[in-house]
């Protein structure tokens, strides 16, 4: 069931109810943002209403810069900002921004620690009809590499808005992961978000013990909870905790809910090489090895079609999520 | 900034050659390092320090410092040994230069040691940076100048290009680029690696003020500098035509000497040339 402590949507389970996208929350984050603090400074490439920097630029048109198609220049432009006493948010696709301008966010950005908050929208396969060039796959590992960098991966709308006010609240370089697919709210504006903290979003009813824990992040998280409900009518009760954030990793969460569970699955649109899950085994192998089993994309380049069906088809959907719970707890040892 | 009086122009001119030896101590001592781009910014870097900044080396985080930015960081021994004669650290720290646990990081890491504003190496990305600080400046109607020295070569860098573009879009009088123009880059001349001429044309075109210098006249580059202060409406990139290795015969002018450091031998010629045209300097000046 839902954890009831974390005042999770009761409706999400309706099919009624309205699906909104990471990056209008995130643009709604911005403006509160903005509102706060004059020193928040929002760059664009090009992606202005893409990217839903729009209504920043509306409100504060002097703190928003347009710096054309040219993100390299957009990221080392952040970073003199960010080192000028500026809180600096560079938004663009993350195939671009953090994929073609890695090394000038690497050296001037992160390895200069300077203030600078990383929007990177459009992960993950389920951006669609527009193919693998824009379905950045890849981001996850190319920014939890990087020392002094923070690495946010929200799940909906609501956490997406949460997780902008928290970047511009931490003093350093943040990384904000951020789907296109519409999703249906899992959280509500009463739900905690503190960053480096995981929750567990769904656990079995009282007095039964859990079998397995679903790690999960971002667009797939509701996927995680809807696996997880349909495991428990099959009788296999699992956890499932919503990592937002990938670094630093709540290594204690994760130990905690695996020394219940003895079984891990992880969940997340990204490779599996180098992405969340990754990062999990890398705690779990060195503190508390399980067998751990996981979902994201194989080693192969996305391609055109609806998001739904990508997910499908590259292995994301809730009845892959199912089939890796069965086969971990076959795994398991006892 | 200051009227350049004879005295001081004298005194400038000393500064670079005693800024030559040490970077030639520097990096026989450091055993690796770039050479030529480093001697041919000595009289530049003379200029910043000594008279166009303005600045505090003991309070280098002042808010209302200019800001000097190294784009070009493989030269930062031109940078280090002005600053350590200008009272940032002490000269004795320069033999520190590329060894473990030292400020002077091989190429400059910001975090590491107060006075320098950016971290750099990476070519192309200076530019951008200075034009950060820039629009910060602006936006907190702050009078300081920021400077940016960046090297020919790394113009063969797209991100240098958007970077010219953008300070041409929003007018950015505050900033003024150096280019040291001394045609040479890691594999060879840089119009045999990649022709940038015409240069001047170019900036001009991405809707700039430029000025042409002699990067080893001070005074002519001053005056540059000078002017630039004076242009509203447009940031101003100053082409300063510089001898790489300059000082030194055996270095000017030859491409091998960008990546390399003299060994024991080469480094007591490169002295005693340097100290022989000290004293001539002194000469001239008595």
């Amino acid at each position: 069931m839902l954890n009831q402590n974390l005042k999770l949507n009761s409706e999400f389970f309706s099919d009624e109810d309205e699906r909104k996208s990471l990056r209008d929350g995130f643009g709604e984050g911005l403006v509160i943002a903005g509102e706060k603090n004059k020193n928040v400074i929002v760059l664009c490439a090009d992606l202005e209403e893409s990217t839903r920097v729009d209504d920043f630029a509306r409100k504060f048109p002097e703190r928003f810069f347009e710096t054309g198609v040219a993100e390299q220049n957009m990221a080392a432009i952040a970073a003199g900002l960010g080192v000028s006493h500026k809180i600096p948010f560079i938004s663009s696709f993350a195939v671009f921004s953090p994929g073609r301008n890695w090394e000038q966010i690497r050296t001037t950005i992160a390895y200069n620690k300077s203030n600078v908050k990383i929007a990177g929208h459009h992960a993950g396969v389920a951006v669609g009809e527009d193919g693998a060039t824009h379905q950045a796959l890849e981001d996850v590992a190319l920014m939890r590499v990087m020392p002094n960098m923070t690495v946010l991966c929200p799940c909906d709308a609501i956490e997406a808005k949460k997780a902008a006010l928290a970047a511009a609240e931490i003093n350093g370089p943040v990384y904000i992961r951020l789907g296109k697919q519409p999703l249906r709210a899992l959280t509500t504006e009463d739900t905690p978000f503190n960053v480096g903290r995981a929750e567990i979003f769904w656990e079995p009813k009282a007095g039964i013990a859990p079998q397995c824990a679903i790690i999960a992040c971002g667009s797939l998280v509701g996927s995680a909870i809807l696996a997880a409900k349909e495991l428990e009518d099959e009788d296999i009760h699992v956890i499932v905790l919503n990592i937002h954030t990938i670094k630093p990793i709540d290594l204690k969460r994760i130990i905690e809910i695996v020394e219940r569970t003895g079984a891990v699955v992880t969940v997340e649109e990204h490779q599996i090489a180098g992405g969340m899950g990754s990062a999990v085994a890398e705690v779990l192998a060195e503190n508390y090895p399980v067998p751990i089993e996981f979902i994201g994309v194989d080693d192969v380049f996305g391609e055109s079609g609806k998001g739904d069906e990508l997910i499908e088809k590259y292995g994301m959907g809730v009845r892959n999520i199912k089939e890796a719970a069965k086969k971990v707890l076959k795994r398991k040892v006892n | 900034m200051e009227i350049l009086h004879d005295k001081k122009l004298h005194f400038l001119e000393e500064n670079a050659n005693k800024i030559r030896e040490l970077i030639i101590e520097m990096l026989l001592e450091a055993g690796s390092g770039h050479s030529a781009g480093s001697l041919g910014m000595a009289d530049i870097f003379s200029a910043f320090y000594f008279h166009i900044l303005s600045h505090d080396p003991k309070n280098p985080d002042w808010v209302d410092r200019d800001r000097l930015v190294l784009s070009n960081g493989h030269i930062c021994p031109v940078r280090y040994a002005a600053m350590a004669l200008a009272g940032y650290f002490p000269v004795e720290e320069l033999m520190t230069l590329r060894k473990i646990g030292s400020r002077l990081q091989g190429h400059p890491y910001r975090l590491a040691l107060p006075g320098l504003e950016t971290t750099s190496g990476p070519l192309g990305s200076g530019l951008s940076q200075a034009i950060g600080i820039a629009l910060a400046a602006r936006l907190d109607q702050k009078k300081f100048r920021i400077y940016c020295v960046t090297s020919d070569g790394e113009h063969d860098e797209g991100n240098t290009w958007e970077a010219v573009m953008f300070a041409g879009k929003h007018k950015l009088s505050n900033l003024t680029e150096i280019i040291d123009r001394n045609n040479i880059q890691i594999d060879g001349f840089t119009e045999d690696v990649m022709p940038l001429e015409p240069l001047r044309e170019k900036y001009e075109a991405f809707r700039w003020h430029v000025l042409e210098v002699d990067g080893h006249n001070i005074e002519e580059f001053v005056d540059a500098v000078n002017e630039a202060r004076a242009i509203y409406e447009k940031p101003t990139a100053i082409i300063a035509h510089t001898i790489p290795g300059k000082g030194v015969s055996f270095m000017e002018q030859d491409f091998n000497w960008h990546g390399r450091s003299p060994n024991k031998e080469e480094a007591k010629r490169a002295l005693d040339e340097i100290r022989t045209l000290g004293q001539r300097i002194k000469k001239e000046h008595e």
